[in-house]
């Protein structure tokens, strides 16, 4: 279930450009860790080399080491469609299968895992769809499109895909920013649920919302437009926002830049 | 122009400040008149050209239908100077929708590989090169196809159709009595030649379209690359495909050139698709037009109206199929 995430002296590139430099951290298995920094300081970047997501954009690629307990994730030999089966993302945008049933949706990625009968399908989507507060809200319509629910539903649908397949896992990139207050709140109390099992990453934009989900937060910043983001810091959420051991990150958090 | 009446509950402090009459009216500007004018008018215009089309054709196929003495489906023979006048348009439609469904069947799927491989699979230059090369394939006039498949084709197709015959013989569809290939099979082939530019330029704008955050849905759940094919970029594409075959069966449908000079016409329906012969309504159209009498002439106009109202039908058909998985389509995500 929920595995330890240690990086060391990551870098990641677009084509020549170096998008973040010498990133290290460790991530505590059924924790919350929250991404914090302005637009372009790579969080996002560093969240898709988690689960190596980052080489599909073109020219994307990655040095060091993400160490999945004792896996290196970038390791020889291993196959990066492995990785993602094993350490599941939430997207910014809701992004359901618009052509699947809110049950195709959910039961996606056990499909692609391998072969269930009806009957454990069955039980699978349902019991996810719980993890996932979504249940009472789509039981009566898991035949209907999955675009048809509302955005919180649409993105709590997502959730309930992304653990489904029982990640170790769970990356989220700004999973709230398209949502209204009380979707977001949902997603924020299910966060809270879901860490009792996986190990949670996310980004997000909404300082109050790191320091309500969070255990840990880290701030990334960069020193000029054109430059590589770097972690600044890394601490326990309440330290980070009252008494950071950064000037930047309480300059940030305080709101005097980014 | 009653749809832009001012909101009477604006208040007014929102109203303009000069109140000449028709100064605070969007209609009633003339460039606004001008450009609803031209628009409507463009409209109708292609309403009042359809019906047109369609009112020559009716009335003078009935013109030759009401003199004809033969059943006009079921007839297996084409003499409409003859007397009494007889003919039917059972072998062209046979022969029309035959070639068409066999061009179908082979360019379909290679269109769509191709669109898949130059949006997904081949690096950007590779793919636009490919995509340059298709675009020229469109821009070969069907005189030259015709030339091509007359003079190239069909004297090269005998190995396909002996190696077809050996193997598949025994369904009766490919026997083969080993006369020239100028068959309704080699039609198919030219014609999926013909077809497969425009499948291929719409199927690929349509992957091309396909949101990325749908293909990074299923890549981030452990997708293959082939997988991410098959759960968002073929899904979001299925209309579209569907689209674009049926641009592609249109021109099948209606191809003349090129199938009137590489098909060797009979009046006559039979099981082989390799054996020469048969005839397709737009090759019939071409190669009788000219010599026919008047009744010739409406006759041949009779099987026009049978052409356009089978492509309406298609075209109706395909509608129908995209609209009914319309919840599904991806276009409200």
């Amino acid at each position: 279930m929920a595995k330890r995430i240690d990086v060391s002296g990551l870098n990641a590139y677009y084509g020549s450009f170096l998008a973040i430099e010498d990133i290290s951290m460790t991530v505590e298995p059924r924790s919350v860790t929250a991404f914090i920094g302005p637009s372009g300081c790579g969080k996002s970047t560093f969240l898709r080399t988690l689960n190596r997501m980052h080489e599909v954009t073109p020219g994307g690629r990655v040095d060091g080491k993400v160490m999945l307990d004792d896996e290196n994730l970038y390791g020889p030999g291993i196959d990066p469609v492995a990785v993602r089966r094993e350490v599941g993302m939430v997207f910014q945008r809701p992004n359901p299968f618009p052509t699947m049933s809110v049950y195709d949706n959910v039961a996606a990625g056990l499909r692609l895992n391998g072969r269930y009968k009806k009957s454990q399908l069955d039980d699978i989507v349902e019991k996810s769809l719980k993890g996932a507060n979504l249940w009472n809200e789509v039981k009566d319509r898991l035949n209907k499109p999955g675009s048809g629910l509302s955005g919180g539903q649409q993105q709590r649908l997502c959730i309930a895909r992304a653990i489904a397949v029982e990640p170790n896992v769970l990356l989220m990139d700004e999973p709230c920013s398209a949502l209204d207050p009380i979707s977001t709140l949902a997603i924020e109390d299910l966060i809270c649920e879901l860490k009792e099992r996986f190990t949670i990453v996310i980004v997000t934009h909404n300082m109050q919302q790191a320091a309500r989900v969070s255990d840990r937060t880290a701030f990334f910043n960069l020193s000029a437009v054109g430059q590589p983001g770097k972690l600044i810091e890394i601490d326990e959420t309440e330290r980070i926002f009252s008494n950071p051991s950064v000037q930047a990150t309480e300059d940030y958090i305080s709101g005097r830049f980014g | 122009m009653d749809t832009t009446t001012e909101n009477p509950a604006a208040p007014p402090a929102l109203q303009p400040a000069e109140t000449d009459k028709g100064a605070a009216r969007g209609a009633s500007r003339p460039g606004d008149r001008v450009f609803i004018g031209l628009s409507r008018g463009s409209g109708i215009f292609v309403l009042v050209l359809m019906a047109a089309i369609a009112a020559f054709l009716t009335y003078r196929a009935v013109l030759a239908l009401s003199k004809n003495e033969a059943n006009f489906f079921t007839t297996m023979e084409w003499n409409p100077s003859g007397v009494p006048p007889q003919f039917g348009i059972a072998v062209l439609a046979f022969g029309t929708i035959v070639s068409s469904v066999i061009a179908m069947a082979i360019a379909v799927p290679i269109a769509v590989g191709i669109a898949l491989f130059i949006t997904h699979y081949a690096p950007r230059k590779l793919g636009g090169t490919i995509a340059y090369v298709i675009d020229l394939l469109a821009a070969v006039p069907s005189i030259v196809y015709g030339l091509w498949g007359a003079l190239v084709l069909v004297p090269h197709l005998n190995g396909l159709y002996g190696w077809l015959d050996d193997y598949f013989g025994w369904t009766g569809l490919f026997a083969w009595d080993g006369g020239p290939a100028r068959s309704l099979f080699t039609v198919g082939i030219l014609l999926a030649i013909m077809i497969l530019p425009i499948i291929t330029n719409v199927s690929r704008e349509v992957f091309r379209q396909v949101p990325r955050m749908h293909e990074e849905a299923a890549l981030a759940l452990g997708a293959t690359r082939w997988e991410v094919i098959r759960m968002s970029v073929l899904p979001f594409g299925r209309s579209g495909i569907i689209s674009a075959s049926m641009l592609g069966l249109g021109r099948a449908l209606g191809e003349t050139m090129a199938v009137a000079m590489v098909l060797s016409p009979t009046f006559t329906i039979q099981a082989s698709l390799l054996d020469a012969g048969g005839g397709t309504f737009a090759q019939n159209i071409a190669s009788k037009f000219n010599e026919a009498t008047e009744m010739g002439r409406d006759a041949l106009i009779a099987s026009g109206l049978v052409l356009f109202v089978i492509t309406l039908l298609v075209n109706g058909a395909a509608r129908l199929i995209i609209a009914r998985r319309k919840e599904y389509s991806g276009a409200n995500a």
